[in-house]
């Protein structure tokens, strides 16, 4: 079996399985020299996309042994930091280890795995040689220097790591460059580059290992509770409360499933962040799928903020908003958070655009709204149509104020009009510097139903035969 | 806030020192009312055509303006198809009506089952201090079974719930008062410009038994309270009058 993709009009052997392998196949050859040799090759199209989200699966999967996981540069491994996280596993780092190899074993997945001081180490092992545990015993391939400074090595009577090892560096470095003894350094582990994790590990963590995988969402939902009461004692300790929450459900497979809340001030009470997940499992769509159970759940607070001890204020003010920031929560979490909103000014004249309606959840600026005149009835409507609704319209001159109009399959006589406000667009925007002008009418019908209307495009100016439309609603 | 306690409402709390209430503000309203309406009660606001729905919902919002319990925000609970058929609320408007923009928080769900719920919830949370919930045509989840524990846990938690059903017929609920809103032709200005917000207030079941009556009334968004609309102002013409008396 063997993958193929088209490279420049030839198609061109991918990857190639063990038996592809066996049998004298290697990437890079192409498809007719491979059939023939091998005329019952099975072929399938290379997707790369799907090796990329298998990986990046493999690697969420892979949070359960450590938070530190990163994508090796050639995408073809994971490297893990389990510096300090071995010790939770029977045997140590080789449990560990034996653990992962098991479980992508079941996957169905041929996993070659190393463990070593240093991340180039681990990956030259892991791909030259995993049964080796010596470094100094790799061939030179695994220095990965290319195949002229290989041959170059081979050459020389260098065959494996340890004899370049032993030679004199400046003259390596003469011959080879400067590139060559970092990839020394970093195999031998004389040097020491870090991982750069896919996700930055949390400041607040908290996970529960289970013996016995569990299957149902009310019982995961206990050990959520759990852990929140164990987050709630490490916010406490440095005095800070989490923004947000972040729950990550292990599968005994590879499947990982994440559930997040945001809340609008800092929390730490364990039983508002138990309840804000329970309602976060009741409003996923496709419920949680637990397969064959979960066997380990983490919790998270990604995002902290300081929170002083909850001090109740005399007057109360300090329970009243604590109780709105839980009941904002709440809503956010179940409704989605732009389902709970609060109005703040936009910095516009154009209507639709003077004001926006803001999740509540999110920290919003202080607003300072315009102050009416008093004594004036409103000129902004009530409800306002976005997009606004299209109208027929009869005028007594074409540039005059509208007399009858037909809304929603209704004829409207206009007993009283004030107008027109002229809005102009906004030009400045424009690429052509251009926009039709609104000339708003605030009209009222006989029957005292108050109307905002526009005529879109000044009459013989800016356009023949100008629309109108119904931009709103007054109380 | 001031001026709100300047409204005569202490002297109706004398009247009826059971239960609180909140008035409308207009003197012959309130009159009828016998002081005003129980702050503790499902109130239920509807109007039969989507004409009308810009006038039901303020009225609705500005009795819980009036009605809310001091210091905490409001709370508007729409369901997203309403949105798309009615607009969206308007701020600046609102700010015109008198209402603090900054403490409304507006809510919508995609089903009237969750619009109620959240409004179930929000009343119970003791967070807010006036609850608005808006549906809109026929709302099977809102039957008498649904109203009523609204009505209780609203009469627990102290605070005014407003039912706003637009576009609906009326059907049976436990509200303890139902008035159906239509605008009215306003008082009109200079240049025959239209006047303050003018509403048609019938009043169709009190549970108290105050026997059904209808009103004209204004909103004065300075003084924050509904007013008698008045009998001869600046006249529309007849034709006008016929027709706004005509349905």
């Amino acid at each position: 079996m063997a993958l193929v993709a088209k490279v420049r009009g030839a198609l061109l052997l991918e990857a190639v399985d063990t038996k592809a392998a066996a049998l004298g196949l290697a990437p890079g050859l192409t498809l007719a020299d491979a059939r023939a040799r091998v005329p019952d090759l099975a072929v399938r199209d290379h997707d790369p996309v799907a090796d990329q989200a298998l990986l990046e699966a493999l690697a969420d999967a892979c949070g359960r042994y450590t938070p530190t996981v990163a994508i090796a540069a050639a995408s073809d491994g994971l490297l893990l930091d389990i510096s300090g996280c071995e010790h939770v596993f029977v045997g140590g780092e080789h449990g560990l280890r034996n653990d992962a190899l098991r479980r992508f074993g079941r996957l169905g997945l041929t996993v070659q795995a190393a463990v070593a001081d240093t991340p180039a180490a681990a990956i030259a092992l892991a791909r030259y040689a995993a049964a080796l545990d010596k470094i100094t015993d790799l061939p030179v391939q695994a220095l990965e220097l290319g195949a002229e400074a290989t041959t170059a090595l081979r050459r020389a009577g260098l065959r494996v790591i340890g004899d370049v090892a032993a030679q004199s560096r400046s003259a390596l470095a003469a011959r080879f460059g400067n590139a060559m003894l970092g990839r020394l350094a970093a195999i031998l582990g004389e040097e020491d580059a870090r991982l750069i994790p896919r996700r930055a590990p949390p400041p607040v963590l908290t996970e529960a290992r289970l013996a016995e995988p569990i299957l149902r969402s009310q019982e995961a939902l206990r050990v959520i509770s759990d852990l929140a009461l164990q987050t709630a004692r490490a916010l406490e300790a440095r005095g800070m409360g989490g923004r947000r929450f972040e729950v990550t459900l292990f599968r005994t497979d590879h499947h990982v499933a994440r559930l997040a809340v945001d809340t609008a001030q800092p929390l730490r009470d364990p039983r508002r962040i138990a309840k804000l997940f329970a309602e976060r499992l009741d409003s996923l769509a496709d419920p949680l799928d637990p397969g064959f159970g979960f066997d380990l759940i983490r919790l998270a607070v990604p995002l902290l903020e300081p929170l002083e001890a909850l001090q109740l204020k005399l007057e109360g003010g300090a329970a009243v908003e604590n109780s709105m920031a839980a009941l904002i929560d709440q809503l956010s979490t179940r409704l989605g958070r732009e389902r709970v909103t609060r109005a703040v000014p936009g910095d516009s004249h154009i209507p639709e655009q003077a004001t926006f309606d803001l999740p509540a959840i999110a920290d919003t600026p202080a607003t300072v709204w315009s102050i009416p005149e008093p004594g004036e009835p409103p000129q902004r409507p009530l409800y306002l149509f976005d997009p606004p609704e299209r109208i027929e319209v009869m005028a007594e001159v074409p540039d005059g104020p509208p007399r009858r109009f037909k809304w929603r399959a209704q004829m409207h006589d206009v007993l009283r009009h004030e107008g027109p406000e002229r809005i102009a667009a906004e030009w400045w925007r424009r690429k052509n510097g251009k926009g039709l002008t609104r000339d708003y009418y605030r009209v009222e019908d006989v029957r005292g139903r108050r109307f905002w209307l526009f005529r879109h495009g000044l009459y013989g100016r800016e356009k023949a035969q100008p629309n109108w439309y119904l931009h709103g609603l007054f109380a | 806030m001031l001026d709100l306690l300047l409204t005569p409402r202490p002297s109706y709390w004398a009247e009826s020192p059971i239960v609180a209430q909140f008035g409308f503000g207009a003197p012959s309203l309130d009159r009828r009312l016998h002081g005003g309406l129980d702050q503790t009660a499902l109130h239920e606001i509807i109007t039969e055509n989507q004409y009308n729905a810009a006038a039901a919902t303020a009225v609705a919002l500005l009795l819980a303006l009036r009605g809310a319990v001091a210091g905490k925000p409001i709370i508007l609970l729409r369901e997203d198809r309403d949105v798309r058929r009615f607009g969206r609320l308007y701020a600046p408007s609102l700010i015109e009506l008198g209402m603090p923009v900054d403490s409304l928080l507006q809510v919508t769900a995609a089903s009237s089952i969750a619009v109620l719920q959240a409004g179930a919830d929000a009343i119970k949370s003791g967070a807010v201090g006036a609850v608005v919930i808006a549906t809109a045509g026929r709302t099977l989840a809102l039957d008498l079974t649904a109203s009523r524990r609204l009505a209780l846990v609203t009469a627990r938690m102290g605070l005014p719930t407003l039912l706003l059903r637009l576009a609906a017929e009326p059907t049976p609920s436990a509200a303890q008062t139902r008035w159906q809103v239509t605008s009215a032709p306003s008082t009109g200005l200079a240049e025959n410009a239209p006047g303050l917000p003018a509403f048609d207030l019938n009043l169709l079941r009190h549970r108290g038994g105050i026997a059904p009556f209808s009103a004209r009334v204004e909103w004065d968004s300075d003084q924050r309270c509904f007013r008698d609309a008045p009998l001869f102002g600046a006249a529309p013409s007849v034709a006008g009058v016929r027709a706004a008396a005509a349905p």
